[in-house]
């Protein structure tokens, strides 16, 4: 077990307060810093991949983890900035502020977005997200002027001040960037005053709001951030797929994050991180283990649904928590060795509590 | 009848068929939310499911469509039974997002199932309504269609009756309203809700059925769970019948919107409906006022 015995102010802000755990990320980020040089081509550019949807998936965290609210239509934000970007790209608008202006846009449709949620919440807000996000699929099919429709609309090169990072080291030195800053930013802003009221308002809006919260406030505020956020995921991937088609971000892109902030755990940035991971490498480890597997079953169409699904069912039945859960548990089993106990994180028994009002 | 008028009246019974369609899988989605508030994402999954078998049950081993619509639905009935009975049991008491999430994962998992059971091609078969018109007045109409909205009134009438006249109904009435009350009352809790689903199932199997001539059987039928969503909210969260009303008024404003506005509104009109009604009007046509509990 480990007592904070902090000094200093200093101390009780760090990020990292042990220096296992400085240790630990640095060897993480040499690690990431070095893999360009060390893994074949293939899977750099896989991995760039991985940190856009590590992107995303923080995004949506915010929202569904911290604020509780539910939204399943993520992939309406990952398509405004990508669209966003890439016409703002083809106007001749330069390329961070392209980014930032992608973002900035994502985050004002989030504001349009987010204002229903003080109206509907629950169930009822999981269905508004749901209905834009097939909204602005169809919008982006339709609108052929922008958007190029069906057709698709070809996406042009990063460029940077002269040097175009569309390789795919340059690009995935872009990503990581991307990832770490966004990463470093919600940290700090999910520990602040800001974090704090967006976990208030999951945990009771009536408590929020008597200790002075303004839950309304705060509710579109999360979203902005959380569509913020998604956009600038959004403007990166236009860069990874080069060619936008409406297809690309239906329903089931919506539900692959949802899947990720579910199955890496509600409520921790580690978590989003860790069921980005998990979820965009699965495709890849299926096809991998296709060939192990007799024809009956290799050959079929739709086994990647079924794993999906599956994957997701054991982790809401049997580790509502998710990765990040069976992370600490496992971190409480080291400090405490010897002293773990199997039930140690083990829910009370529950009853069937109604949402209704009555 | 002048032609205008004639248009008039047969886009609003074609609405009426796809919307008595609508009105069925709102109905199934009604009666699970009602009975354990879990918004069943899976249902439209289990809809398409079971056009597949129907499918595999007429064309593939021959059998004649009432049999096989029979078996369909039992099948489904069970299934459903099961989903309930031994997946969404044991999380009971866990937040609503934790059904949203299971539904959908099983929604997944009978969306590879199937697929990998019977490959992606669509396919269709013959029902004996098929290719058959009536004339009725200047209008013509599909047979199936009318059997659709004949369908969908006559199940609506014996869930009614089921729900008010009997002792097993009221039943369910009770553990829908308040399930430790109806427990403390005698009524098996558990059993009554894996009724409900399983009788869910079952409606959700005959919407298969009846909309695969008209859709082709797909994987991409399961969609239609989202129409229903829309019809449900229009006519009120955790109505039964608001979900028939909206159903139905919901198909028309499909068809209409087909004819009269731009194209592209069609598919897009479902969506348009739910998001306005919650933002404007939560309440829908036959809803009681919704708030949560502190």
């Amino acid at each position: 077990m480990r007592f904070h015995y902090d000094t200093s102010y200093r101390d009780g802000q760090a990020l990292l307060r042990y220096p296992v755990g400085r240790i630990a990320y640095l060897v993480l980020l040499v690690v990431l810093l070095a893999v360009p040089w060390v893994l074949p081509k293939y899977y750099v550019g896989e991995i760039s991949y991985l940190f856009i949807m590590c992107i995303a998936s923080l995004g949506l965290m915010v929202l569904v983890g911290y604020t509780g609210q539910v939204s399943l239509g993520h992939s309406a934000f990952i398509a405004i900035g990508a669209y966003a970007h890439t016409w703002l790209l083809a106007q001749g608008v330069p390329f961070a502020l392209s980014m930032l202006l992608a973002a900035c846009f994502s985050g004002a449709i989030g504001l349009v977005i987010g204002l229903p949620a003080i109206r509907v919440s629950g169930l009822y807000l999981a269905m508004v997200t749901l209905a834009f996000a097939i909204l602005t699929e169809h919008t982006i099919g339709h609108w052929k002027g922008v958007t190029g429709g069906f057709n698709g609309l070809s996406v042009g090169n990063p460029v940077v001040a002269g040097v175009d990072l569309s390789g795919l080291r340059p690009f995935y030195f872009l990503c990581l960037g991307v990832l770490v800053l966004v990463l470093a930013g919600l940290v700090n802003v999910m520990r602040a005053k800001t974090g704090r009221a967006f976990v208030g308002v999951r945990d009771s809006e009536a408590a929020a709001y008597s200790l002075g919260i303004w839950v309304a406030g705060y509710k579109v505020l999360a979203f902005v951030i959380s569509a913020m956020v998604t956009g600038l995921a959004g403007a990166l991937l236009a860069h990874h797929v080069r060619f936008l088609t409406p297809e690309g971000f239906g329903l089931i892109l919506s539900l692959e994050l949802v899947l990720m902030v579910t199955i890496g755990g509600l409520g921790s940035l580690r978590g989003a991180i860790l069921g980005a991971v998990l979820i965009s490498m699965l495709p890849t480890f299926i096809s991998r283990i296709k060939p192990m597997l007799p024809d009956q079953i290799s050959k079929q169409f739709g086994l990647e649904t079924f794993v999906f699904g599956l994957v997701l069912a054991l982790f809401v039945l049997f580790e509502p928590k998710g990765l990040n859960g069976r992370w600490i548990k496992f971190k409480t089993f080291l400090e405490t060795f010897p002293l773990y106990r199997k039930d140690m994180f083990k829910r009370g028994k529950s009853y069937m509590k109604s949402e209704r009002y009555k | 009848m002048s032609p205008a008028l004639a248009q008039l009246a047969q886009l609003t019974i074609n609405g009426m068929a796809i919307g008595a369609i609508y009105a069925l899988v709102a109905l199934g989605l009604v009666l699970t939310y009602k009975a354990t508030e879990v918004l069943n994402f899976a249902h439209g999954d289990v809809l398409m499911a079971s056009s597949f078998v129907g499918w595999g049950l007429i064309v593939g081993l021959g059998w004649p469509f009432w049999l096989a619509a029979l078996a369909t639905v039992a099948l489904a009935a069970a299934l459903s039974w099961l989903i309930d009975a031994r997946v969404m049991r044991l999380i009971v008491g866990q937040p609503q997002f934790a059904g949203v999430m299971l539904t959908i994962a099983i929604a997944f998992m009978l969306r590879g199932l199937v697929s990998m059971a019977f490959g992606p091609e669509s396919r269709n078969y013959p029902t004996p309504w098929s290719g058959q018109k009536t004339q009725l007045g200047a209008l013509v109409v599909a047979d199936l269609s009318l059997v659709i909205v004949a369908a969908a009134l006559a199940i609506t009438l014996v869930l009614f009756w089921f729900l008010k006249k009997t002792a097993l109904g009221v039943a369910i009435q009770a553990a829908s309203q308040n399930q430790l009350a109806a427990y403390l009352s005698g009524i098996r809790v558990k059993r009554v809700t894996s009724l409900v689903w399983g009788i869910s199932g079952g409606i959700a199997a005959v919407c298969g059925l009846l909309l695969a001539p008209i859709a082709l059987v797909d994987i991409g039928l399961w969609i239609v769970v989202l129409k229903a969503l829309a019809a449900v909210v229009l006519g009120g969260f955790g109505s039964v019948p608001g979900a028939i009303l909206g159903g139905l008024l919901l198909g028309v404003i499909e068809q209409f919107s087909g004819v009269y506005l731009p194209d592209g509104f069609k598919d897009a009109m479902a969506y348009l409906v739910l998001i306005g009604v919650l933002i404007l009007w939560p309440r829908g046509l036959l809803g009681e006022a919704h708030g949560r509990r502190v």
